[in-house]
This record gives structure tokens, C-alpha cells and sequence, in this order.
């Protein structure tokens, strides 16, 4: 199983057994991994399951689509590497994958 | 009783394309459950011809729902966000628009939200959780104890003012202004609070030129965390119109008064009709957690909004076509039993508690969905601290006549010790 790491914005690792084809977003839910909220289900519509992408992942994980732009737009403190976790599907290329999340989830 | 099972039959014998779920004396009796029931059993989607707005549609299941509130290239809020058009634009050549950047489409829409936003991000909110737990506290504290009084006015009122108050910047003596206001700008003429278009425009204008005096002093201090300030120093907002002004104040003035103010009632209400759910809160407290997004789902403060068709649209088999009228029924999508597992229920350690519509999905999205649930969740801290037997509603609870705000304006309860 790939691994993800995710840390929080007070430096606190969480690093997860992943199970492919699922979410960033759903893999964090079901790890109960806090700050990760994931209200409207995955569809990229309510934005509370933003991540920040480690650098030398973003090549990999690739570019969020027009829509998910949008709802980025309104997340706080959106930069380059934003990303919505539930966008971001888990594959076995992304084994080690860090995501760094925010301090709260608007 | 027997009037209520006369209305229920009187909706169950209606032919499907006679609902006409825009009444709003249908919420006032707090009767539209069974209705939108059978909508979202038989016609999910479904087409009201005729109405007092004209025909539009209703979308009523939990996932037909997020697919319009995420669409807002489809589904435009340009002057669409009410059933009632009026209630956002006003009457006449010169009326004051209400709603913001609420009732825009990107990208002025994005530039407006993000003017404000900052202050309703986690990370302000945090710095007012201390003054919202001590107000809470005084307020909670003076309540009298076996005697009958109204919890909405003398508690959900009084909190969401004092809180709003501090938010927007407003002097706090001014508050109970506030509610007025608030009340004015969600308000249609033959609710028992707006006799007229002409009185609610003459009212907003003296809000308008009210905010505008403050904006002017906030300009000449300097720029703090409130809305006005924000406001008052923003390059963008330099070139808002006084119109545009007003209408962007209005939204942050009703959003943040009804919807908390109402579910916080919501809440007591609740309780009291489920007592086993309040033990278990009493018996456990670290459920407020859980407890404060079911109250939100349970209540649905803002039970629609609206939309309009941009281009034609299939959507649960119909074909809405461009131009359209399109409301999506929130209250009804947070009782799908489809998406939601016994979505009829009030149980306040659900697993997955935010998974409701009451804020709304997409670009539109509550902005003070945060600090909604911040305030609920002190109020409920609070209550408990307290550690009182229970909340006791005495009387049937009056709703407000709207389709729009479920409004609880009379709420009489009587403390048990």
C-alpha cells in the first residue's frame, strides 16, 4: 500500500497506510487524522479539505482542474501548491506523498 | 392535531405538478416535511408551473442539490438568490439592493467575498472565542430559574447581537439596531415586520447612510480586524458604489444574525423534544462537538436559495432550460434519507455530522460557517456548565412566515434546576 504523509501546521506527522484509488481526502477521514474535514463528501465543493502539496511532489500529483481553482480561490492562505485532498486520487506513483495541511480548514 | 393530519391529507391528495412548496405559510406551520417527503420520493426535480414568483423549479434530494450549488457557470445567483426577486433588488429606480456579492456570479463575486473573508478565517475567530465565552456566560448567568421566559429574544437575540456587534464593528449601544436591521433586509411586506416596499427601502437607506458615517470614521483610523475596518481600508472596496456598500453590509448583517440566533433556539427546541439525546449530551460533553453541526442539519436556518438557468440542463432526467428559475430546498436535502442515514432523526453523535447542506456547497459556500459553529459550540459549553436538569419549551414554538429563513420568533421555555 502507498504511504502518504501528512503533517500539520504544528509540525505533527501522520503517516498512513494508503489504499489506492481512494482521496487523499478520504484516506485522512478515515484515519480520523484532524483538520482534514471533507464536509461536502469529495466533490470539491466546499473546500475544507485543503492541502499544501511538498515541492517536489507537485510534478507528480499534478494540476487541480478549472473547477477545483475556483474553490481554491476562496481557501485561506491558497498558494501554488494547493491542492483539495479529496481531488488528489492515491495511486502507487505517489507512495511517500507529503501533504502539509493549513492551521484550520475555512 | 386535527387540523394538522386535515393539511397533511389536503398535500397527499394534491397531483404532483400542483405542490407549490413557495408558500410560506406551509413553513410557518412547520408543515413542509411530508411535502417535500413526496417531492423528493416521486419528482425530485420538480417544475411549478404557477406561483405568486412565477414558475421555477425545486431541486430536492441531497445530491441533486450540491451538483446546482457547484454548477455556478450553469446556475447563476445574478439577482436569483430568492424566490421573491424583489427582496434582492428592492422596487423602484432607485431602491437599495441587500444580498452582495451572495446574489453575483465570478469574477466580481470573487474580488467582493475576498475583501471580507480574512475576517471570518479560523485564525481571526480564534481571538474573539474568549469574549464570545464571557458574554455567553453573563447572559446565561442572569437567567431566571422555574419561570417561564422567551429564550429566543432574551438569549439567542441577545448573544447574536452582542457578537455581531463586535464582528462587523459596530458600537456595541447600537446593537439592538442591528436586529432591526437584520430583520428589515430578510423581510417581505405582510410578515409582521416590513408593511411596505417603500417603509423597508426608506430603512435600509438610513442603514446605508448609517454605515457609511462609520466607514468614514474607520477610514481615518487605523485598519484593525473588523468587517468595517476591512471595509473602510480595502483598495477594492474604494470603488464599491454607496448602493454596492450597503448591499455587501447587508449580507454580513442577515448572515450573521438569523441563522445563528435561530439555530441556537433550534437547539434548546431540540433538546427538549429529545430528551434522550440531552442526557446523552449531559452524560457526555465532549459530544458538543458533534452535537453543534447536527443542530445546524436538524434546523437548516436558510431553508433555500436560488438560482437561474444560464444554459439548458438536464438534471434528474428533466430538462431545465436557460433562463429558468431554479431553487434548491436545503431543508429538504438534509432529511434525504438517500445521503444521509436516518436523516429523520436529531442524533448528535452521528458519524459523519457535517456531511448537511446547511451551509451551502461551492463558491457560495457560508463564509461564516466557521464562526457559526465557534458561537454554538460555546453557547452549548456554556449551557452545560451550568449543569441545569433541563430546558423545558412550554409552548408550540411560532415559526416565521417565510420559505426562506426558518425563523424561530417565540421561543418560551422554563429552566429546571
Amino acid at each position: 500500500m502507498p504511504k502518504l504523509v501528512f503533517i500539520e501546521a504544528n509540525g505533527a506527522e501522520h503517516v498512513v497506510e494508503a489504499q489506492a484509488d481512494l482521496s487523499a481526502m478520504e484516506v485522512a477521514v478515515r484515519f480520523n487524522i484532524n483538520g482534514i474535514d471533507g464536509d461536502c463528501g469529495g466533490q470539491a465543493a466546499c473546500a475544507t479539505c485543503h492541502v499544501f502539496v511538498d515541492r517536489p511532489w507537485m510534478e507528480r500529483v499534478g494540476k487541480p482542474s478549472e473547477h477545483e481553482v475556483q474553490m481554491l480561490e476562496l481557501a485561506e492562505g491558497a498558494a501554488d501548491n494547493s491542492r483539495l485532498a479529496c481531488q488528489v486520487i492515491v495511486t502507487p506513483e505517489l507512495d511517500g506523498l507529503v501533504l502539509h495541511m493549513p492551521a484550520a480548514q475555512f | 392535531m386535527a387540523s394538522q393530519s386535515a393539511e397533511k391529507l389536503e398535500h397527499d391528495k394534491l397531483a404532483i405538478e400542483d405542490i407549490d412548496v413557495s408558500d410560506p405559510t406551509i413553513f410557518q406551520k412547520n408543515r413542509q416535511g411530508p411535502i417535500f417527503a413526496r417531492l423528493r420520493a416521486e419528482d425530485p426535480v420538480h417544475y411549478c408551473r404557477e406561483s405568486r414568483y412565477g414558475p421555477y423549479w425545486s431541486v430536492t434530494r441531497y445530491q441533486d442539490i450540491i451538483a446546482v450549488d457547484s454548477n455556478h457557470q450553469v446556475f447563476s445567483s445574478a439577482n436569483a438568490t430568492s424566490l421573491d426577486e424583489t427582496r434582492a433588488k428592492g422596487r423602484g429606480p432607485n431602491a437599495t439592493p441587500v444580498g452582495g456579492f451572495l446574489g453575483m456570479d465570478p469574477p466580481e463575486h470573487d474580488t467582493q467575498r475576498k475583501i471580507v473573508s480574512p475576517a471570518l478565517a479560523p485564525a481571526n475567530l480564534a481571538r474573539f472565542e474568549h469574549l464570545i465565552r464571557e458574554r455567553t456566560r453573563n447572559a446565561l448567568a442572569g437567567l431566571p430559574i422555574g419561570e417561564e421566559f422567551d429564550w429566543a429574544q432574551t438569549v439567542s437575540v441577545e448573544l447574536t447581537m452582542m457578537m455581531l456587534a463586535t464582528l462587523l464593528g459596530v458600537p456595541f449601544d447600537e446593537r439592538k439596531q442591528l436586529k432591526r436591521w437584520s430583520d428589515v433586509i430578510a423581510g417581505v411586506p405582510g410578515d409582521g415586520v416590513v408593511e411596505s416596499w417603500e417603509q423597508r427601502d426608506s430603512e435600509l437607506k438610513e442603514m446605508t447612510r448609517a454605515f457609511l458615517t462609520l466607514r468614514e470614521t474607520r477610514r481615518m483610523e487605523e485598519p484593525s480586524s473588523d468587517l468595517l475596518s476591512m471595509l473602510a481600508h480595502s483598495p477594492v472596496a474604494q470603488n464599491m458604489s454607496d448602493l454596492e456598500f450597503a448591499s455587501n453590509v447587508s449580507i454580513l448583517v442577515v448572515g450573521g444574525n438569523d441563522t445563528t440566533r435561530n439555530s441556537m433556539s433550534a437547539g434548546i427546541l431540540a433538546f427538549h423534544d429529545h430528551p434522550d439525546q440531552w442526557a446523552k449530551l449531559k452524560a457526555n460533553p465532549a459530544l458538543v462537538d458533534s452535537a453543534v453541526p447536527e443542530i445546524i442539519r436538524w434546523h437548516t436556518p436558510i431553508m433555500s436559495q436560488g438560482r437561474r438557468a444560464t444554459q439548458d440542463h438536464e438534471l434528474g432526467g428533466k430538462v431545465i432550460r436557460k433562463g429558468d428559475k431554479v431553487m434548491m430546498w436545503y431543508v429538504s436535502g438534509n432529511r434525504d434519507e438517500s445521503a444521509i442515514p436516518d436523516a429523520g432523526q436529531f442524533i448528535i453523535d452521528r458519524a459523519r455530522p457535517r456531511q448537511h447542506l446547511s451551509f451551502g456547497f461551492g463558491i457560495h459556500r457560508c463564509l461564516g460557517n466557521r464562526l457559526a459553529e465557534m458561537q454554538l459550540r460555546i453557547f452549548l459549553e456554556e449551557i452545560l456548565a451550568n449543569d441545569w436538569a433541563r430546558i423545558e419549551v412550554t409552548e408550540p414554538v411560532g415559526y416565521a412566515l417565510s420559505s426562506s429563513v426558518r425563523g424561530i420568533n417565540r421561543l418560551r421555555v422554563r429552566i429546571h434546576a
